[in-house]
């Protein structure tokens, strides 16, 4: 058997290209497509009272120009709500371009387009909008006070209210030895790609196809919404999903309003005339008002504890701002309320979240996607109630553990899938243990002393997680082998950076016994698979990288029995290593794959020398009576299949850091960070660790540097790279991890999610090392030098 | 309020990687835009336009600056390199290599950025230590990696061109 690839840290596949500046990314595409631009509003809550263009019309260049007036039919519709619950009583969605009222400050007001994008901003520009400024709703606690409304029709400014409880958490906390109360924050930070989103549309009406490339985490489901909103069959729409500059959530939401306006233009311009191209890249002000934030809650703790510190009743109020809109529903606050149990046993326990409408951008999943939050929650109790008891940190978590032996472990709540929340598998006190040793958790207090004797203060940390992952409802694979014996693989879901070309060409080419180099894979792409639901909550591995495995298989099945019947041999006596199939034992009998694939499709017409293999007076077809291409089968060495779980497997993790704050400035530094991670069998260790890192520099990121700040008229007042603080490599420290394999009963492959695990316990585990080191309850994150000082004198 | 139809262009030079273009372009024209939409050079990509993240750096005669806050009619006569032209006859330069066996790129959208600061660091820098490294990258932004592998392959591309 040649080497298996499943599970080799073997070097990407994508990379030759990106390095080389052969990547293609949206605005790379479309060179002489028209331009659009937008005109955004500078409010966040007026009413539109008028809308003049005329000053617009002189503009060089200027091709159009739509207002929310010109919207016809389903067009002019509000954007869909993505993900109905019955909890969001009060679910509100914006207008492609505003209709009488904006809600935030960013949002799309005017369309333009032009022959270029110089010349589209020199138009947008030219626009008079009048409005009149409306009471703007902005934090909170403002939201939750609902003095004024964003949506008159939505009292209280409460979209929803989501209660989940699994026994009576109130008794249960009365009843406790020990109780006590925490009010913890998170504020707002957003995915932030360093590509913004971008859409591309061709509209040809002379065979009435619309094709769209569009910077998307979710491909396909752009395109069925394109085809309803534009009233068109699904299949004259084609979605191209070409690069994309990395995702973290924001670009799952769709359609944005470019996805639905720039198709509606390019074939409204088109008439019945010449193809009309129209491209929009979204610049960077514009990603930070209009599209989507996350993070921010603020949450009330009530918990009831024995002695050793196990969580006997846990009430939780969770208060989430979802931003002005809710187009992906309450998923958010659900995966807070969900995940905030971690790996642990917790007697009773009861969360309800209130969703809130604010007058800034909306609130839709960011890499971890409310656990984060939940994390955080639950640390900060772990660690309040360790100082509490006078306990070490590491053992009041120990105590409150799942074990092993625990698996399936069903939390008794509904996940963010509309599934039980029950854990398939782990091994929470094996990670602690290994955490614990990766961070010389027990050599800690020697070291504090050693630094404290150079006037220096250091604090440790530790967070611990479990992280739904692989949620359904389903993804494919097809597999098809041409005649040159190149392995062709597709699936739906789409590609930001994550080396899924790689990870599923590695699991390609061990179910068909074909050299890495031979299997090409493509994502994202609607030509080539249609049906997907897209890449999100560290699905992408589990879903497609099933599919594609059982697709491989059924073309494996295939290859044998053409092989079989080729080399007049029994199939169960048939292996393929290196593109060749033989006979097991006796190499000289053999067939290459690609000649199976000539014999796969019965031609009749020979259009090269190797199809003449496969021509009805070649001899090589089955018996007179047969029909060339059995009953049961299909022509062509392809297959495709999907894979669709019955719930969510779940990953899980611990970090812990060391943190060094000065006496004087309050600077923060991170010392050490470490990880101990388990999502199963890792089918390439390198790629899960650059996962790993990637994720976690987002947490000490959103730990230390990076909030969105809005005043009280709901103005982003860091609306820029030079002012909303992302980390260079100077901020980020090494990271140092280790991990563990606990396969998951759940899927073929056994493998879990880790896209996001990496960022989802920092701000807890950061926060919890700062509050060792200082000495000072820390309850809200992130936290800059300014934040611990002001602390230390008003704790 | 109104615009001439078509704004005056100026006839430019500019030379990227070795090869001359003579392009005419509105005097507001960015380097960033010149290079990517007029050249169809699109390795370089564009973050922020407001010169913090660094994905636009190219090498303007030797030297990185970013081509989001280069007005094109500034470059007449000055040579560019950008990172198409890294790849000295299809051969990956030792940067480009070490990113992918270090696995320092994920999207890549910031990559060729970074591969320029890179080329730039160790042509001046051939032998940098670790602090070195950082602080010479740190004006690049990556969403992805968090930069520790970024920083490994610009070690490795260091070591392998000392051998």
């Amino acid at each position: 058997m040649a080497t298996r690839l499943f599970g080799e840290p073997i070097a990407r596949t994508e990379d030759a290209r990106l390095v080389t500046g052969q990547g293609r990314f949206l605005d790379d595409l479309g060179h002489d497509a028209l331009a659009a631009a937008f005109v955004r509003s500078p409010h966040a809550h007026a009413r539109i009272l008028d809308i003049d263009v005329t000053p617009a019309l002189d503009a060089g260049g200027l091709v159009a120009v739509y207002t929310y007036e010109d919207l016809p039919g389903r067009v002019g519709e509000p954007l869909p709500l993505l993900i109905p619950h019955p909890a969001l009583t009060h679910g509100r969605t914006g207008y492609p371009l505003a209709r009488d009222v904006v809600r935030h400050v960013g949002e799309p007001v005017v369309m333009v387009v032009a022959t270029d994008r110089y010349a589209a901003e020199d138009a947008a520009a030219a626009i008079q909008v009048t409005y009149e400024p409306l009471p703007a709703v902005v934090g909170i606690e403002n939201a939750a006070a609902a003095r004024h409304l964003v949506h008159d029709d939505v009292p209280g400014n409460v979209a929803a209210v989501l209660v989940q409880q699994t026994g009576d958490a109130p008794a249960a906390i009365a009843a406790a030895p020990h109780r006590l109360e925490l009010d913890l924050a998170i504020e707002r930070s957003a995915s932030m790609p360093l590509e913004g989103r971008g859409v591309y549309a061709r509209y040809d009406p002379d065979d009435g196809r619309l094709r769209v490339h569009t910077s998307t985490q979710a491909s396909t489901s752009v395109r069925m919404a394109i085809a309803a909103k534009l009233e068109m069959p699904p299949v004259q729409v084609d979605v191209v999903t070409p690069d994309v500059g990395g995702g973290f959530g924001v670009k799952v939401v769709h359609p944005w309003p470019e996805e639905v306006l720039l198709p509606w233009a390019a074939r409204t311009l088109a008439g019945g005339g010449a193809p009309v191209e129209i491209k929009w890249a979204e610049d960077r002000r514009e990603h930070f008002v209009s599209s989507a934030h996350e993070r921010g809650q603020l949450q009330h703790v009530r918990v009831g504890f024995d002695d050793a510190g196990r969580v006997l009743g846990l009430d939780v109020e969770i208060r989430h701002d979802n931003g002005a809109y809710t187009p992906y529903g309450i998923i958010v606050p659900i995966v807070t309320s969900t995940q905030l149990l971690g790996p642990y046993k917790i007697g009773a326990y009861r969360v309800a979240a209130t969703s809130l409408y604010t007058n800034t951008v909306i609130v839709t999943p960011y890499r971890g996607a409310g656990r984060p939050q939940g994390v955080f929650c639950m640390e900060r109790t772990m660690d309040a109630i360790a100082a509490a008891l006078g306990r070490d940190r590491a053992d009041v978590r120990a105590a409150n553990l799942i074990r092993p032996e625990e698996f399936p472990y069903d939390q008794g709540l509904t996940f963010q899938d509309g599934r039980p929340l029950i854990y398939d598998s782990g091994n929470y006190p094996k990670q602690l243990e290994m955490i614990r040793d990766l961070i010389g958790w027990d050599d800690f207090a020697a070291l504090r002393e050693r630094a404290r004797a150079e006037g220096r203060r250091l604090g440790i940390g530790l967070g611990c997680y479990v992280e739904g992952t692989g949620v359904g409802p389903y993804e494919g694979g097809h597999v098809q082998v041409d005649t040159s014996g190149k392995v062709h693989v597709a699936t739906g879901l789409t590609s930001q950076g994550q080396g899924h070309r790689t990870v599923f060409a590695q699991i390609a080419a061990d179910e068909l016994g074909v050299p890495l180099a031979d299997v090409e894979v493509t994502t994202g792409d609607t030509r080539r698979f249609g049906y997907a639901v897209g890449t999100f909550a560290s699905r992408a591995a589990v879903l497609s990288g099933n599919a594609i495995a059982l697709a491989a298989r059924k073309v494996r099945d295939k290859a044998l029995r053409i092989a079989g019947e080729a080399l007049e041999a029994d199939p169960r006596d048939l292996e393929i290593v290196d593109g060749v199939v033989r006979v097991a034992g006796s190499p000289s009998a053999s067939i290459p794959l690609r000649t199976v694939a000539v014999l796969a499709n019965p031609l009749r017409y020979a259009f090269d020398a190797d199809a003449a293999a496969a021509t009805q007076f070649a001899g090589t077809g089955p018996g007179d009576d047969e029909p060339p291409v059995a009953p049961g089968t299909e022509p062509g060495l392809e297959g495709r299949d999907y894979y669709s779980p019955p719930r969510a497997t779940f990953a899980s993790g611990m970090h812990a850091a060391i943190v060094e704050t000065d006496p004087e400035t309050a600077e923060m530094r991170v010392l050490r960070y470490a990880v101990v991670h388990d999502c199963g069998p890792m089918i390439n260790p390198r790629i899960v660790e650059g996962q790993i890192h990637g994720g976690v520099a987002q947490g000490i990121a959103g730990s230390l540097y990076e909030r969105l700040v809005y005043d009280e008229t709901g103005q982003l007042l860091n609306a820029s790279f030079m002012d909303f603080l992302m980390p260079y490599a100077t901020e980020i420290p090494h990271i140092e991890s280790d991990h563990l394999e606990t396969p998951s009963p759940l899927n073929p492959l056994g493998i879990k999610g880790a896209g996001e695990a990496g960022v989802i316990p920092v701000p807890a585990v950061i926060a919890a090392a700062i509050e060792d080191a200082e000495g000072i309850p820390i309850h809200s994150m992130p936290i800059t030098p300014s934040d611990l000082h002001t602390l230390r004198s008003h704790p | 309020m109104s615009r001439p139809a078509e704004e005056p262009r100026h006839a430019i030079t500019l030379t990227v990687n070795g090869t001359p273009y003579a392009v005419e372009v509105p005097a507001r024209r960015l380097l960033s835009d010149c290079l990517r939409h007029d050249l169809r050079l699109t390795g370089t990509h564009v973050g922020c336009e407001h010169g913090v993240c660094g994905c636009c750096t190219v090498l303007l005669d030797g030297a990185p600056v970013r081509s989001c806050l280069t007005f094109a009619v500034t470059v007449d006569g000055h040579a560019v390199e950008t990172v198409e032209g890294l790849a000295a006859g299809g051969e990956p330069s030792a940067v480009q290599r070490a990113f992918g066996e270090c696995h320092a790129l994920q999207c890549g959208f910031c990559t060729p950025g970074f591969l320029m600061t890179a080329t730039a660091l160790l042509r001046e820098t051939p032998d940098p230590t670790d602090e070195e490294i950082v602080e010479g990258i740190s004006g690049n932004l990556c969403r992805c990696t968090g930069y520790q592998n970024i920083v490994a392959a610009v070690r490795r591309a260091a070591a392998s061109e000392r051998t």
